[in-house]
């Protein structure tokens, strides 16, 4: 396996940023409704990695140390705007669905975490593989829970009728407490077989999310 | 829209943890014990009514004339950002004793997603600037509100005898599910 293919291995399966770090889990939980959303959620996600982890590695040498996150941060939001803007133009349906979880992407930990922890670190090319990577593996998440949660709450998958009419679908498993559920059970079937997962950690604070938590973390220990 | 309705609207009926899912990660990770969880809440009342004044204040009278309001992601961000830090220094200075207690979660609310969906929301919904402090105050208290109940929670739990697999993470979200049934019952107040 070549370093290309590693990194998507990596984001895909090793370190799958929902299932295995727990990372970005509001857009997670909140658009994983169908799996419709959470395949659009998923790629809109996937374009604005790929993307900052190209920019923002091929100006690894120029941004100062001091100032990396507002830079990061800046050039992350401008990449949100244009797939917003997109989205808008050309998906209506998908942007009035997925709601203000579009603009959020800026604030998604995987996107700032991978520009910390990777493209800083690394070329371009590089960069952009394990932006692929990250993406598919954040896209294959969304989309799985998006499917169960149709599929137990509507009887649907992508809109297409799966379960029989004569089996009524749990209709909480489409609303909000739903997410929750079939998260806590998808964890709970990983801790079951053994599969290492941050999920744990972060319950536990101090392992939540992004560059800032762990910089606010640091902090809480010295105290 | 009466103001108090507002209140209710955003704290209870779109509760912004449990129905709106915004600021998972801080709800899921500093919701061990009741004392740090209501600072985090107090914390995060603070900056959310002074982001979302703040942001109304620049769209209103800055992007909208200026027929930039395309670019209110990027400000807001930038502007919530640098607001958490002018906070932290002025409290620093100011009121030392407030800045122990709020110090160490002002910059864990800059990524917070709540703050700047708040923001957001309120441009989405045309709120003029009194109704969007008003919101992001709601919002805030909704936060505040469910962190304290889960982390009230979470102190009871850990005596219980749970099946192995469930314990940890899986056991915080079933909580945090029946607790989003439980407010679900508030959707019967929307107009």
């Amino acid at each position: 396996m070549n370093k290309y293919t590693e990194r998507i291995y990596n984001g895909l399966i090793k370190e799958n940023p929902s299932m295995v770090l727990m990372l970005g889990m509001c857009p997670t939980l909140a658009v994983t409704t169908s799996a419709k959303n959470g395949l659009g959620m998923g790629l809109s996600t996937l374009v604005v990695l790929i993307a900052s982890n190209v920019i923002i590695s091929m100006m690894r040498k120029i941004i100062p140390n001091e100032v990396r996150l507002p830079a990061e941060i800046v050039i992350v939001a401008s990449l949100v705007t244009i797939v917003e803007l997109a989205t808008q133009a050309y998906l209506p349906g998908l942007y009035k669905s997925l709601g203000i979880f579009i603009p959020l992407i800026v604030v998604n930990c995987i996107i700032l975490g991978r520009a910390e922890a990777y493209a800083l670190k690394n070329p371009p090319l590089l960069s952009a593989f394990d932006g692929l990577g990250m993406g598919l593996g954040f896209t294959f998440a969304l989309t799985i829970l998006g499917i169960i949660r149709e599929l137990l709450g509507a009887g649907t998958v992508f809109g297409i009728q799966i379960l029989p009419a004569s089996v009524s679908p749990v209709a909480i498993f489409v609303k909000a407490p739903g997410a929750f559920i079939v998260l806590a059970f998808m964890v709970a079937i990983m801790n079951a077989i053994g599969m290492k997962t941050r999920a744990n950690k972060m319950v536990e604070g101090c392992d939540g999310c992004c560059a800032s938590c762990n910089s606010a973390c640091s902090k809480k220990e010295e105290v | 829209m009466s103001l108090m309705l507002i209140i209710v609207t955003t704290a209870l009926v779109n509760n912004v943890v449990l129905s709106q899912f915004l600021g998972i990660c801080s709800f899921l990770g500093v919701s061990k014990n009741v004392k740090t969880s209501a600072s985090l809440g107090a914390a995060v009342i603070f900056v959310m009514t002074i982001a979302s004044a703040v942001a109304s204040f620049i769209y209103d009278l800055i992007l909208v004339p200026l027929d930039l309001d395309y670019l209110k992601t990027i400000v807001f961000i930038l502007v919530i950002a640098a607001l958490v830090q002018i906070v932290e220094m002025f409290l620093k200075k100011s009121s030392p004793a407030i800045y122990e207690a709020l110090g160490i979660f002002l910059p864990l609310i800059t990524t917070n997603c709540a703050v700047l969906g708040v923001a957001l929301t309120n441009v989405q919904d045309g709120y003029n600037f009194i109704q969007s402090v008003t919101a992001g105050f709601g919002t805030a208290c909704g936060y505040t509100l469910s962190i304290i109940l889960l982390a009230g929670i979470r102190e009871h739990m850990d005596e219980d005898s749970v099946p192995g697999p469930f314990k940890g993470a899986p056991l915080v979200l079933i909580s945090a599910a029946l607790m989003a049934i439980a407010f679900m019952g508030f959707s019967g107040l929307a107009i």
